[in-house]
């Protein structure tokens, strides 16, 4: 019995300490990509294909600090309440944002192009959306949070030069200043969007 | 003609002048161009601006959106050849652009490209240029010009019909109708035997209908998504300004992100 127990920890430990390699940005894109060429392409009704590329997002998107760039200068001044609140808001606003605007895609052709470290926290991707009959080439970069390289996460998209995270925080920034900078408007907003 | 040239001068005297006075204003200080300002572009008439885009936006689902849904119908040979032909007419303002903003390699490509599809690609319709090697290149407009002359934007506003533009931009058009403009001149400015004033009027008109186009689902999308429709075409206008000024390419290396730095969730 103790041999045995000798052999599996001698022939087992190292298993689990060899560290998980570090997954390239461009792999990650274009798993997502091919992921999600799949769940559009496929016949399944159109909340199961929500469902699934809500998955998506979840597990390669920067969610929470998507959502916290986007505050801006606003995130200093949330209590802790509030901080929980707007970041379950935003995660539901993000996802259902994120589905409808692929959902309308039946099959689209994204090709990674290449990529180009910035630092050690960001690496981008560039990628093309080929053409077709409806739309045109499109360029998107993805910004990708290189931090902890066994798991890189996605936080931004710039689509032709345009950064979707800031256009996005612009627009929280003008709900704020619109309406004396209380963040139950923002809320508000959000609760209506996600209702629609 | 001489009238909108002296308001032309004067504006742009204006926008100069206030550098001096106003620079910690943050709105108009002559920019360095390596230098990204963490300054922003003001809003200033912003609930005159809403109520513009609210007409603009109203004018769209009555007549440019299902125009362009339309001409989305015509054949894409017509349809890129129109595009194509577009684009070569405003070889006329980018040429002069490059030049003023130092470009001699862009302008004499864009000049080659100009006289070789306006000929052989008859009239523009068909871009042979690019099959001979000389690749369609980025537009360049008087707007564009004054921003890498270190002219700020000024206020933000958006115009009926014509929607987001910037004080510099407007400059900038102005100069169009002030002789840079080549087609503008033979069309509308002088009398000539060979076009009508309704030739310049028809084809700015099918450029909007062809950039709506090609921009349909995009524009559904991102009406559908945003929680401030306004504020997000705010946003991309004034983006995609900066980054054509800039003539930048790797735009998310350059552009001032130090919100990011801050935020580690891993």
């Amino acid at each position: 019995m103790f041999k045995i127990k000798f052999f599996l920890l001698v022939f087992l430990f190292p298993l689990f300490t060899i560290p998980i390699e570090a997954k390239e940005p461009s792999k990650l894109i274009n798993e997502i990509v091919n992921e999600a060429s799949a769940i559009l392409s496929s016949s399944d009704p159109v909340e199961s294909k929500i469902i699934k590329l809500n998955n998506i997002a979840e597990k390669s998107v920067d969610i929470d600090g998507i959502g916290m760039y986007t505050l801006g200068k606003y995130r200093k001044n949330l209590n802790e309440d509030q901080k929980i609140k707007y970041k379950k808001l935003f995660r539901s606003y993000f996802l259902k944002s994120f589905s409808s605007r692929l959902v309308d895609y039946s099959n689209p052709k994204i090709n990674v192009v290449s990529e180009k470290k910035i630092n050690e926290k960001y690496t981008i991707v560039k990628t093309i959306l080929e053409e077709t009959s409806k739309n045109p080439r499109i360029e998107i970069d993805w910004r990708i949070y290189t931090k902890n390289p066994k798991r890189p996460l996605i936080r931004d998209l710039i689509v032709e030069g345009l950064s979707l995270a800031r256009t996005q925080k612009e627009e929280f920034k003008s709900i704020m200043q619109n309406n004396n900078d209380d963040i139950n408007f923002l809320f508000k907003s959000f609760e209506e969007f996600l209702i629609k | 003609m001489k009238k909108i040239l002296i308001l032309s001068i004067f504006l742009l005297s204006q926008l100069l002048t206030f550098n001096v006075f106003a620079g910690s204003d943050g709105t108009l200080e002559i920019k360095n161009k390596n230098k990204e300002s963490a300054s922003e572009v003001k809003d200033c008439f912003e609930t005159i601006n809403r109520g513009i885009f609210a007409f603009n936006q109203g004018l769209d689902k009555i007549f440019f959106k299902p125009v362009a849904k339309g001409y989305r119908y015509l054949p894409k040979p017509i349809r890129s050849g129109t595009s194509n032909a577009l684009s070569n007419l405003s070889n006329v303002v980018t040429v002069p652009n490059n030049i003023l903003q130092g470009q001699v390699k862009e302008a004499g490509i864009n000049a080659l490209r100009f006289s070789i599809n306006s000929t052989l690609g008859i009239a523009g319709i068909f871009d042979v240029a690019s099959y001979y090697g000389l690749n369609k290149l980025d537009k360049e407009d008087y707007g564009q010009t004054l921003g890498t002359w270190g002219v700020k934007e000024g206020c933000y506003f958006v115009l009926p019909v014509l929607g987001p533009t910037t004080i510099r931009d407007s400059l900038g058009s102005i100069a169009n109708f002030s002789g840079g403009d080549a087609w503008y001149n033979v069309t509308v400015s002088n009398n000539t035997k060979y076009f009508e004033n309704s030739d310049y009027y028809y084809s700015r008109l099918t450029s909007g209908v062809d950039f709506r186009a090609k921009n349909l689902e995009a524009f559904d999308s991102l009406e559908k998504n945003s929680l401030d429709l306004y504020a997000s075409v705010r946003s991309l206008y004034l983006q995609d300004r900066k980054r054509k000024i800039l003539n930048l390419d790797e735009t998310t290396e350059t552009m001032n992100d130090d919100d990011w730095e801050e935020i580690d969730t891993q």
